[in-house]
């Protein structure tokens, strides 16, 4: 599709537009008056429309470098200053930067990997169910169920975290810390849930339908002849689903694993209504008051935030950007490269 | 060819028959009820999660029994790849069924007519007015700045776009459409800091961050639709002469224009309900605020969060406000998929 359209471009007279009009000139100048003005004010409207269109995209780029500017004008402050700048800020208890920093960093990643331990193996078994199991008719429709999560507003989900998953959790935690509590990672817990284990959960669901469509999007492009061809070997439809699509669609997952990373990080309001945030390092995944992340931080500092904390939490989201940016670069080029490698169509 | 082979054994494989699975499928979850009943209390999570563990064990084995090992890995498959996809339906059934059930006590004209002006401590009374408006007036100035934006860079890119620029904004693109909120957010926060001074709050700030989260999903959905559209087309209307910018607008948008409107709306209802941005840039505030160039305003998802942090009675306002944003989400990514079915061109089905 894509090559097709550049094709045709490619084959059409550069200066100006349109080798119709410049045709229909040349023709016009044995006959018919009307056509040259059509073409005078087609040409002018051509390089009108044109800049405009291209304008718009060169500002994507603009705007893309001005985020980062921005964010780095305001931080830099805070990134080359001492520790003592920041004894003033009252959320930062005395730290530097980076001590501070750290445990954000630390809290946003833990928190996004267990939502990627969840999300992703879910993910597959729904991209397998809408794609390959599914009654053909329905399964445009199941895709939309699915996609349909990722219209709801984050804060309705922070409200239902609160409201349904922690109570349904607690039961499972506690057993889990009595039973269990001699691994460091199910010791203490305390209800109410409203800990890093909760705010993975939620995060889960939200980042569910991105990966899900990622990785159908894939499995939809198995070549048919290699699933035709596993099948009459006899083998069943789940051997044909190793041998065929699960190979086939490798890098979508990854990518599309990736892609999930990228939503989790930035997550805000979930983290920020279900987490009872701490500042420590550790992987006491069910004790509250351990853990925060980096975007659930601004979000409750920065309103009441004198000047230099003002700098600190733009450094701290200047990170959070520079991250996300990287791990949804990676997953782009995955995809892309895939798409003009893997042999599909 | 005179030798003849001699016949293949003919390998009587056993198959379950088709109602087997729903036939242990309901064996089972009577079988976790009556365990449920006996040992603790029934609960529906607790019904389903044994219901689901009873029914894979049970269809393997007995398939492992009748059909053979291969045959049973295949029905263990089939079970847990159907699992998964009702476990991503709970939490949707699950959200939908608590914000309407919370959300409709709540839920009435007064609500939607009447601001937070005067309402303390444990009064009822008091809505959501003055964060409905706040919400259009956002989601408006993003839409005013992104939908032109977006329109336009997606022509680029499929009409008039080559080479590296083109492969460089597409990419980019891909991956503006992954920033975080919040850093969008951060962004218009700190744009209007550094040009207008700390003291500046307006809806304008929030409908920035909302373009830069707005703009590549429009881009994105736009540019899909524009590729849809037949070259013949394009090449039919050179043919008779008329100039590319026409084209473009008379037969490439025109022949899209329902793809691009489904687009845009769920575009819409994908911002309108962002939350940290809003929070960090716009604030709250208790009244009307018909200004969308001074003073803080009130958006939905915001007064949400900040009534549910209130507690007490103010929650049933955040659950009638979170009940308002669901219906208002819905209603627009339905229109949308209705504009699409309806109003498609015959050509790109």
């Amino acid at each position: 599709m894509e090559n097709h359209v550049t094709a045709t471009q490619n084959a059409e007279p550069k200066p100006g537009r349109s080798g119709a009009s410049s045709a229909a000139d040349t023709t016009s100048t044995a006959g018919a008056a009307a056509l040259p003005r059509t073409g005078s004010s087609g040409r002018l409207g051509n390089r009108i429309f044109a800049g405009l269109s291209t304008g718009s995209g060169v500002l994507i780029l603009v705007i893309l470098a001005a985020v980062a500017a921005f964010l780095l004008y305001r931080a830099w402050p805070a990134l080359t200053a001492g520790a003592d700048t920041f004894a003033e800020v009252d959320f930062m208890s005395g730290r530097g930067l980076w001590a501070w920093v750290a445990p954000l960093v630390f809290g946003t990643v833990l928190s996004s990997v267990l939502a990627l331990v969840v999300a992703v193996p879910l993910s597959i078994g729904i991209a397998l169910f809408i794609s390959h199991y599914a009654p053909r008719r329905l399964a445009q429709l199941l895709g939309y169920v699915i996609d349909l999560l990722a219209a709801i507003p984050s804060v309705i989900f922070g409200l239902w975290g609160i409201q349904w998953l922690m109570p349904l959790v607690s039961p499972v935690f506690t057993w889990l810390s009595t039973r269990l509590g001699f691994i460091p990672l199910f010791a203490g817990y305390q209800a109410p849930a409203r800990n890093i284990m909760t705010a993975g959960l939620v995060l889960a669901v939200m980042i569910l339908p991105i990966i899900t469509a990622t990785i159908r999007e894939v499995f939809l492009q198995t070549p048919r002849l290699h699933e035709e061809a596993s099948l009459a070997l006899g083998a069943t439809r789940w051997e044909m689903i190793r041998q065929a699509v699960l190979p086939f669609g490798r890098s979508g997952i990854i990518s599309a694993a990736m892609l999930g990373l990228g939503r989790a990080l930035g997550e805000t309001m979930a983290v920020l209504m279900v987490l009872s945030p701490g500042y420590a390092i550790n992987l006491f995944l069910l004790q509250p008051g351990q853990h925060q992340s980096i975007a659930a931080n601004i979000a409750s500092h920065l309103p009441e935030a004198g000047s230099t904390g003002v700098d600190a939490l733009i450094a701290s989201g200047l990170i959070l950007f520079a991250v996300t940016f990287g791990v949804n670069l990676i997953a782009r080029w995955v995809i892309n490269r895939r798409a003009e490698f893997s042999g599909a169509n | 060819m005179s030798v003849l082979a001699p016949p293949l054994p003919v390998r009587r494989s056993r198959k379950l028959a088709r109602w087997a699975p729903y036939a242990v499928l309901a064996g089972s979850a009577a079988f976790s009820a009556g365990l449920l009943a006996l040992l603790t209390t029934v609960t529906i999570a607790g019904l389903f999660a044994l219901t689901a563990v009873s029914y894979a064990v049970a269809i393997t084995t007995l398939s492992r029994v009748v059909e053979g090992p291969r045959w049973a890995k295949d029905r263990l498959a089939t079970a847990l790849v159907t699992l998964a996809f009702l476990l991503a339906l709970i939490p949707l059934v699950s959200l939908l069924a608590i914000v309407v059930g919370d959300g409709l006590g709540g839920f009435s004209w007064d609500f939607l007519s009447t601001d937070m002006v005067g309402v303390f401590g444990s009064m009822t009374s008091g809505g959501a007015l003055h964060a409905i408006i706040g919400t259009v007036y956002v989601t408006g100035i993003a839409s005013l700045v992104s939908i032109p934006l977006g329109i336009f860079t997606a022509i680029y890119l499929v009409e008039y776009g080559q080479g590296r620029l083109k492969r460089g904004i597409t990419l980019l693109v891909d991956v503006m459409t992954g920033i975080p909120s919040i850093v969008a957010g951060l962004f218009a926060y700190t744009v209007f800091l550094v040009l207008f001074g700390p003291a500046y709050k307006s809806a304008l700030i929030g409908g920035v961050a909302l373009a830069v989260l707005m703009t590549p999903v429009v881009i994105r959905s736009v540019e899909e639709m524009l590729r849809l559209v037949p070259n013949e087309l394009r090449e039919a209307s050179y043919a008779l002469g008329v100039p590319k910018w026409l084209t473009v607008v008379k037969v490439v948008l025109r022949t899209s224009v329902a793809g691009i409107t489904t687009g845009v709306m769920i575009a819409i209802a994908r911002v309108i309900g962002e939350t940290a941005p809003l929070l960090m840039t716009v604030g709250i505030a208790q009244n009307v605020n018909w200004d969308a160039f001074d003073g803080r305003i009130a958006t939905l998802p915001v007064f949400v969060y900040r009534q549910y942090a209130q507690g007490g009675v103010a929650a049933d306002r955040a659950w009638a406000g979170a009940l308002t944003l669901i219906i208002i989400v819905m209603l627009l990514n339905l229109i949308a998929r209705l504009v699409s079915r309806y109003f498609a061109p015959k050509g790109a089905r």
